[in-house]
């Protein structure tokens, strides 16, 4: 059982400058994480530092494994992930009859993981099978 | 070439046209002056697709990879998947000018598609909200040179609009604005205490999901209607509420810029038709403005060529041989989570890494046809990968700014790369000669 949490995503600077280099590392890197506050990582037993540190991310429409990363400026209660495909794969397609699918406001449940997060590649490879 | 002036950044909506680069060898090779770390990245280029290619189908001794072939064989192999599609979407056109987006118009009109743009999953609710109340807008040069309060809601210019505080409003000096920053005021009201955060006279960290309460008690506020409003609203203390409300009346000329914090909640366009009713109560009291902060660098572009050609600006079906407007229906997240698309064209956009996994799903199993310069995730699904020069860079092109103001993208070096333009209208071909010899077989 993994603590409740509500979902965001949204951009920030290194994942604006990998748009066009999305299969890279530096992508993978800043994109295939969850930003947290330091209390909810501690809660989830995840070390301060521990730049190893992986969570699982489950909502009502998927689940995806992403690296742990402390941000201060993110509320107790709130998980950050940088919008891209790792985001993209709990978020849900609901549109409301808007034609925009819920992006933020997720509820969502995290846990730590010793499971490996997917690269690019994998991660599209799921959606075809 | 050497050194060249007023180069215009495609990358996002702010459309920066002061840039100064240096290009030699057919190659550019530095960024000199004027672009954000995000447009530089996007003008040093990245990794290219190298060849047009077609997947082989998998099986029977064949591989399920891509195959490199020639420009000809994948755009009549794109012509073929489309022409024999019975519901085709084609979908993206905001990071490519608007030359090839009105033959995307055309193509669409051609085989009864539907046609949507990556409006729809970032500022399409900011669209359906000015269809329904209007926009008290202004350019970006009249808050350059006039504002004195800036508010970002929802929208984190520090990262993903890097140059626009700079440019255009806080940071920035104009001509009633000569002392920049000294003798202006900025209010960010977000959930996370972000870069942009971090710079503000006032922050409003805000509960996820209460903008819309939160518009409501400034609209009191303004209005007069103090004793209605309780003492916290969305995570907001009454004290700060009416601390932003006396800045908002203080004000010369006050500007509001809204990003996807807005448009990505629950509330969807109800929260920017209060965040546009915000901006008129405060017409009581000064000058106010407001202003989506678009992403792509041409996705108004895209809203503009489509509005002019069809009467709408995203999320139009041209199958009834009339265009048909209906976001929540014909959106491309809508169209794909319920599998009624059977072929789609991806153009200048990524909805393997933007869209949601459930709309993914099923565009993973349909035919694909991506026209893009860099390999993505779409890439890895894709068809029929056709790539296209990089517009800004490699071809040039009218795109249009947040504020609606058509800029001309520069070309710096030569390519072997086709323009978008120039593919889609050869796809185009390609469907009416295919129509033409089965009309004629029909005879």
């Amino acid at each position: 059982m993994g603590t409740k949490v509500n979902l965001i995503s949204g951009r920030t600077i290194v994942q604006g400058q990998n748009l066009d280099n999305k299969l890279s590392e530096k992508y993978f890197d800043e994109v295939a994480t969850c930003e947290m506050s330091k209390a909810d990582l501690e809660r989830l037993g995840v070390a301060a530092g521990d730049s190893a540190a992986r969570v699982k991310v489950r909502t009502s429409f998927g689940e995806v494994v992403v690296k742990a990363k402390e941000n201060a400026g993110t509320p107790a209660g709130i998980a950050f992930i940088p919008m891209g495909p790792w985001a993209n794969a709990v978020v849900s397609g609901e549109t409301h009859g808007a034609g925009m699918p819920s992006y933020k406001g997720i509820d969502a449940e995290v846990e730590k993981t010793e499971e490996e997060v997917l690269r690019v590649k994998e991660l599209m490879q799921t959606y075809k099978e | 070439m050497g050194e060249v002036t007023d180069v215009v950044c495609s990358l996002c909506g702010c459309v920066c046209d002061d840039i100064v680069v240096e290009v030699e060898d057919n190659e550019v090779k530095k960024v000199k002056k004027g672009a954000c770390a995000v447009g530089k990245s996007k003008l040093m280029g990245h990794g290219r697709i190298k060849s047009p290619a077609v997947r082989e189908r998998k099986g029977e001794g064949e591989s399920g990879e891509l195959r490199e072939c020639s420009y000809d064989e994948a755009i009549k192999k794109a012509a073929e998947i489309l022409a024999a599609a019975r519901r085709p979407l084609l979908y993206g056109w905001s990071s490519t000018v608007c030359e090839a987006d009105k033959v995307g118009v055309e193509l669409a009109e051609e085989i009864g598609a539907v046609i949507d743009n990556t409006a729809s999953v970032c500022h399409g609710p900011s669209v359906l909200a000015i269809q329904d109340v209007g926009l008290p807008s202004c350019t970006l040069g009249e808050v350059k040179n006039r504002a004195d309060l800036v508010i970002y809601w929802g929208a984190n210019p520090a990262a993903a609009h890097a140059n626009h505080m700079k440019r255009y409003s806080f940071i920035s000096k104009g001509f009633w604005t000569a002392e920049g920053k000294k003798a202006k005021k900025l209010v960010v009201v977000d959930v996370r205490k972000t870069a942009t955060a971090k710079m503000a006279d006032v922050f409003l960290q805000i509960e996820q999901g209460k903008d819309y309460l939160v518009f409501s008690a400034l609209r009191a506020l303004l209005y007069g209607y103090e004793d209605v409003v309780p003492d916290e609203v969305g995570g907001v203390s009454k004290e700060e509420l009416l601390e932003v409300v006396k800045m908002m009346k203080e004000a010369k000329f006050g500007m509001t810029f809204f990003g996807m914090g807005v448009t990505h909640t629950g509330g969807r366009h109800n929260n920017i038709v209060n965040a546009i009713q915000m901006t008129r109560a405060a017409h009581t009291h000064t000058k106010f403005s407001i202003m989506p902060m678009r992403g792509h660098y041409n996705v108004a572009g895209i809203n503009q060529v489509c509005t002019w050609e069809t009467g709408f600006p995203f999320a139009v079906d041209l199958s009834r041989g009339y265009p048909w407007y209906n976001p929540g229906e014909l959106s491309a997240t809508d169209l794909l989570i319920r599998r009624e698309c059977d072929a789609a064209l991806i153009i200048a956009s990524d909805p393997g890494a933007h869209f949601p996994g459930e709309s993914v799903r099923h565009l993973a199993k349909i035919p694909v046809i991506q026209i893009d310069p860099f390999p993505n995730p779409t890439t890895e699904f894709a068809d029929v990968v056709i790539p296209a020069a990089v517009s800004g860079v490699e071809a040039e092109g009218n795109v249009y700014r947040m504020d609606n103001i058509p800029i001309r993208l520069r070309k710096l070096v030569e390519t072997e790369y086709l323009a978008d333009e120039e593919i889609v209208a050869r796809i185009l071909n390609e469907v009416r000669a295919i129509k033409e010899k089965e009309g004629k077989e029909g005879e």
